[in-house]
């Protein structure tokens, strides 16, 4: 475990976090999220949590995107906030 | 006020913090000699946490079902008012066919092929490249699944990438060649089956006289010592996981992407 | 000097997951759209996984899948080795189940925009309204 990359990945999760509530394209948003998840399972992979880290990969940033994108494709992609 | 709660918590990567003296050296030591799996969290998951996770496969399946009767379109009728233009493809000549008329019937031909009005992938190199990839992606889900006694893996996430497998057939053809492969009523008989696994294994460890869910009953019938009983009613408890995941995934995935339709995907 | 980096290195990861949970409690209570909502209780929850993980951790630890070779045994295990597999494990189920709940949230947010024709909350609230 590296201190250092802790840090760097905690402040990529974060922005990646802030980007995707605030972005105004709800595909982008879809997007962002399967971002965040793959930070996250970098993250849990540096911390030593290596199953959790794959279950996030393949869960968070794999399935969940397709599903956001999936339903944004069945709505719309229009927001206003 | 949360940061301010923060000071008192323990030092990030403390040994001796109390979350480290319950129980959790005690799985970490004896894991290994009870139950013959190296990985730690494999075993705590399914053996000595296995009410939990039994229940979890079931919020799952759970999950499934509400999706399913939340967007499938049933009758018939309705469908066919909202069904649009249709268009089919002429296979030899590249001709696209338009069909209003919502009552004709277009027969199954092998000249003819149906296009999705909004997305028609076309491109044979994505298409041959997710039909060669395909097949070793779920080579490496059983693998995910089978090893997770001894690397990081397991039911959960075998189950989660073969769905994935099978959605990428869905995304790179069309919905319908996919629910060609993987039929409704299979997927739905195959998610209540891999939660119908998990109990069935803790039914057989009460039918060999000692508590559910525990494996080491199971080893008279295997013939093998009770650890690594133990170690294969794990194995049984995560293909039930994997079974029931896999089929959850496709259940909501086909379910979300055609907005209950089944008829035009992703 | 030393004391404060000390602070900060040891508090970083709480830290962090009270930011990551705010801006998930913001967007499920601020924001305007169905799906943002969504990602918002997706965030809310990989901050609490966060935050269990990181009390799992241990300096100085390897992973939690204990070292042994084929035949002769293993040596006497020390807990300290390793890290608190514990934790990883409620946090495994937990995103499994945070999947199943999105795959429920979003088809509830397709039959909402089949039926209202838009995901903004306020616009459904108006159309609720105006019906008898």
């Amino acid at each position: 475990m590296i201190w250092q990359v802790d840090l760097a990945i905690l402040a990529l999760v974060v922005i990646c976090a802030i980007a995707a509530v605030t972005v105004r394209d709800l595909l982008g948003a879809g997007i962002l999220f399967g971002a965040y998840s793959f930070m996250l399972c970098l993250l849990w992979a540096a911390m030593g949590a290596v199953d959790v880290a794959f279950t996030e990969a393949s869960v968070g940033a794999g399935v969940s995107t397709v599903f956001f994108i999936a339903a944004v494709f069945r709505t719309t992609r229009r927001t206003k906030d | 006020m949360l940061v301010h709660a923060t000071l008192d918590f323990p030092g990030w990567g403390d040994p001796n913090a109390p979350a480290h003296l319950h129980v959790a050296p005690e799985y970490l030591e004896q894991a290994y000699e009870k139950t013959a799996t190296p990985n730690v969290v494999t075993a705590v998951l399914a053996d000595y946490r296995s009410y939990d996770t039994m229940f979890e496969t079931a919020v799952v399946f759970s999950a499934g079902l509400a999706c399913f009767f939340l967007l499938r379109v049933q009758s018939r009728k309705k469908e066919e008012e909202e069904e649009e233009d249709r268009y089919f493809r002429h296979l030899a000549t590249d001709m696209v066919i338009r069909i209003r008329t919502p009552s004709m019937h277009v027969p199954d031909s092998p000249y003819l092929q149906q296009l999705d009005p909004y997305w028609t992938p076309r491109s044979l190199i994505v298409r041959a490249a997710c039909r060669v990839l395909t097949p070793f992606i779920q080579l490496f889900a059983l693998y995910v699944v089978a090893h997770g006694h001894h690397s990081p893996g397991g039911g959960f996430q075998g189950g989660v990438i073969l769905g994935a497998s099978l959605i990428l057939v869905a995304l790179s053809h069309d919905l319908r060649t996919s629910m060609k492969m993987t039929p409704e009523k299979l997927m739905g008989v195959l998610s209540p089956a891999g939660v119908l696994i998990y109990a069935g294994v803790g039914a057989l460890c009460v039918a060999a006289g000692h508590n559910f869910l525990d494996y080491g009953a199971l080893a008279e019938w295997l013939g093998t010592a009770p650890e690594a009983a133990r170690s294969l009613g794990i194995l049984f408890v995560e293909v039930g996981v994997a079974v029931c995941v896999m089929a959850t995934m496709i259940i909501i995935y086909a379910n979300l992407s055609s907005a209950g339709g089944h008829k035009q995907g992703l | 000097m030393e004391s404060i980096t000390g602070l900060i290195l040891a508090k970083y990861n709480y830290w962090m997951y009270i930011s990551l949970m705010m801006v998930g409690l913001y967007a499920m209570i601020a924001k305007n759209n169905l799906v943002k909502k969504i990602i918002g209780m997706n965030i809310l929850q990989t901050a609490i996984i966060l935050f269990y993980i990181s009390i799992g951790a241990k300096k100085g630890a390897t992973i939690p899948i204990i070292m042994h070779s084929e035949g002769h045994g293993h040596e006497a295990v020390h807990a300290v080795q390793y890290i608190n597999p514990l934790p990883h494990v409620l946090m495994l189920t937990a995103i499994v189940v945070s999947v199943a709940t999105l795959g429920v949230a979003l088809a509830l947010a397709i039959r909402l925009y089949a039926r209202f024709g838009t995901l903004e909350e306020d616009e459904i609230n108006d159309q609720v309204r105006e019906a008898p």
